[in-house]
């Protein structure tokens, strides 16, 4: 039996599938669940209708309705439905809808998600994610589109993580949920459906605060999170053919940042360009600018460069592509920082 | 029909010491009697002295509860050991009666985070502050239990200004979608530090408010102990069963100020309230009854109220003699292991104390 058991473990090791983003985070909650009893799913039109993304297709089916909970439309009260939930020892996985629509469930995270731990000096914590689908792009309704991330990597007590594609969607995921402490996990909505890769059946997890490289270079750093990735990869892309070769970071985590990969790049290059779809002002791009300041000032060739959202609301969607940044946008940013 | 006749006030001891009613005779054991008494009379002298100490700049900011004792006790001594509890700041009391520690409430006063916790044992969380934002744990505290098929139920303490927030709502309606396991007990106390409840609702009762949720609502007078206590004790059987919540309004007189920060007379005739306290003090109607019962035992209340006395003198001399607080206690409990910038900022801190 035992044999048996560990042929099957095995295969499953070397299984891979075929997934988008989204069928990478319904894998990841589908293995959470199935592995983990303290486990459950809360949100709006998660149950039958699998979510309005799909990301929990099929789990209400699988794993009923007490662990896969269609709650009333009510962002707080189940945020802090959840937050009873997990200091009674469970790991509840809260979805909103879209990230524009947590603002409600606001205070209860500002208040108490990410103070539980602090004002009970570890005696209750919170074990508990909060999904989002983030970000513009894909031509939704007003509100829908917004890139809040700033909002939270600037509140103490909350993680804050961002994948950019079904490998680290999955890996994060289950990273996250096993995490003993709060973590917001934000779904580049843009992203969900573009691309495929291979995934793996078995559980694994991608650890939190560390970015990777997406792509080695010499001359400039580039670093991205969530949907602006690609945009960063295509501008280095199109860079080479111009005979400069970039870096491509994806931080992955934004708070805690990965201080020593900006850091071990930079230091390399001596150039840095960050992009976010987010508003400029109080972005985590500054946060990044002051962390390549703090640790490799002396290495600068140029100033960092910004490349962002404008301190506007996310515009309705006839101009959003306006809004957005573009690889044209950022390719503009990495000549000045050549030429400087 | 008026709402306040279709939610009448539940009484069982009115206010001159007299049973309302003989059903209620087996309510009223000589034990019960006292050990009420002892609570809240041990809950005033807890609650005095805090007033006195913030007076004398021993501690910050202190919220009383004076007249709120026949709310927090009766509730409190209805929950079972392993039930869980939600109060507010101003639900100290409940804590205290609960199971909460004397020690740690004093702690919290003093703005030490070490006391914000009531206890290590009861599952007590600590004072909510932002206003009706536990309701929703409650509920989730509870669904837990269900979802564990356990027979523990769960109490959200909350005052009438808080049945303006989104969060009464949001709370409630889950738990009445989900029926948990839950007690929503509500102390009106008219007021919202300076707002009176005409201002806060158009609604006469808050009791009312259940309809909405297709959940019963009790008003009872919080001055009576034995009303409250039999109302929650009647709203958790009823959360045991799997019948779902009940919102319970104690109506009650808050004869202070909202916090030693507040000048009550600002807006309400103090003058009136302290008429009144003479009438309603939920402790004097329990000196009533027993003297009306003949029970009232001069030698017992006076070695009780020394014995309270002295706990509190003990447990104030723990507080002003507990070890300095350690800045590090800012830094560690935020994260299971702390990031890399709180790691670094706390280093920061200890190096410069250091000079």
């Amino acid at each position: 039996m035992v044999m048996t058991d560990n042929r099957i473990r095995e295969q499953e090791m070397f299984t891979t599938n075929s997934y988008t983003v989204i069928q990478a985070i319904n894998d990841g909650l589908k293995t959470m669940l199935a592995t983990n009893k303290k486990v459950l799913l809360l949100g709006e039109d998660i149950g039958v209708n699998g979510g309005v993304f799909r990301a929990t297709e099929g789990l209400q089916n699988e794993f009923g309705d007490h662990r896969v909970i269609d709650t009333p439309l009510s962002e707080a009260g189940f945020v802090g439905t959840a937050v009873g939930m997990a200091l009674n020892g469970l790991s509840p996985i809260v979805e909103i809808q879209f990230l524009g629509f947590i603002y409600p469930a606001y205070e209860q995270i500002a208040t108490h998600v990410s103070r539980m731990r602090s004002r009970t000096l570890g005696k209750y914590h919170l074990p508990m994610v909060i999904r989002a689908p983030y970000g513009a792009g894909v031509g939704a309704p007003e509100i829908h589109s917004d890139s809040a991330e700033a909002l939270f990597t600037h509140m103490p007590g909350i993680k804050v993580v961002c994948p950019s594609n079904a490998y680290d969607a999955k890996g994060l995921l289950i990273a996250s949920v096993e995490d003993p402490d709060p973590v917001l996990f934000l779904e580049p909505m843009r992203l969900y459906r573009g691309t495929r890769q291979e995934v793996p059946a078995n559980k694994y997890s991608v650890e939190l605060g560390k970015g990777t490289y997406i792509k080695k270079g010499d001359d400039v750093s580039i670093f991205a999170w969530g949907a602006m990735v690609p945009v960063a990869e295509k501008a280095a892309i199109d860079m080479k053919k111009e005979g400069y070769t970039c870096e491509v970071i994806d931080l992955r985590t934004l708070y805690p940042l990965d201080k020593e990969i900006i850091a071990e790049s930079v230091q390399k290059t001596g150039r840095a360009i960050i992009v976010h779809e987010a508003h400029g002002t109080g972005g985590v791009g500054s946060e990044i600018t002051s962390i390549i300041n703090d640790t490799s000032f002396l290495y600068l060739k140029s100033p960092v460069e910004r490349v962002t959202g404008f301190d506007v609301p996310v515009p309705y969607f006839a101009i959003e592509h306006e809004y957005l940044p573009t690889p044209e946008r950022v390719k503009k940013a990495i000549k000045k920082s050549i030429e400087f | 029909m008026k709402m306040k006749e279709k939610y009448p006030l539940m009484q069982i001891v009115d206010s001159s010491g007299n049973l309302v009613s003989g059903q209620y005779e087996s309510q009223l054991s000589e034990e019960k009697i006292k050990n009420f008494f002892y609570h809240m009379t041990r809950l005033r002298t807890y609650d005095r002295r805090g007033k006195a100490l913030q007076r004398q700049g021993r501690i910050g900011t202190y919220v009383p509860f004076e007249g709120q004792e026949a709310a927090q006790v009766g509730s409190a001594l209805a929950l079972d050991d392993n039930d869980w509890m939600f109060p507010t700041y101003r639900d100290h009391g409940a804590a205290l009666a609960f199971g909460g520690d004397l020690d740690r409430l004093l702690l919290y006063w003093n703005g030490r985070v070490e006391g914000a916790l009531p206890s290590q044992t009861k599952r007590i969380l600590p004072a909510a502050v932002p206003i009706a934002t536990q309701l929703p744990h409650a509920t989730g505290a509870a669904m837990a239990e269900q979802y564990k098929g356990s027979n523990q139920a769960a109490i959200a303490y909350f005052g009438d200004g808080a049945t303006s927030e989104g969060d009464f709502h949001e709370g409630i309606n889950i738990a009445s979608v989900f029926k948990a396991p839950v007690v929503f007990f509500n102390q009106n106390n008219g007021y919202a530090i300076s707002v009176p409840i005409e201002k806060q609702m158009n609604s006469e009762t808050i009791a009312q408010k259940a309809v909405a949720y297709g959940i019963p609502g009790i008003r009872v007078d919080g001055m009576d102990v034995f009303a409250v206590h039999l109302a929650v004790q009647e709203a958790l059987e009823r959360a045991r069963r799997g019948e779902g919540p009940t919102l319970i309004e104690a109506v009650v007189c808050r004869f202070g100020p909202h916090t030693t920060a507040d000048d009550p007379t600002k807006y309400r005739d103090q003058e009136k309230v302290e008429k009144m306290r003479e009438e309603i003090d939920p402790i004097v109607r329990l000196e009533r009854l027993m003297k009306n019962k003949n029970i009232w035992d001069e030698n017992w209340v006076s070695q009780m109220q020394h014995e309270v006395e002295v706990e509190v003198n003990d447990a104030v001399e723990r507080m002003e003699n507990h070890e300095k607080p350690d800045p590090s206690v800012m830094f560690d409990y935020v994260f299971e292991d702390p990031t890399w910038s709180i790691q670094e900022q706390k280093e920061d801190l200890l190096e410069r104390s250091r000079f």
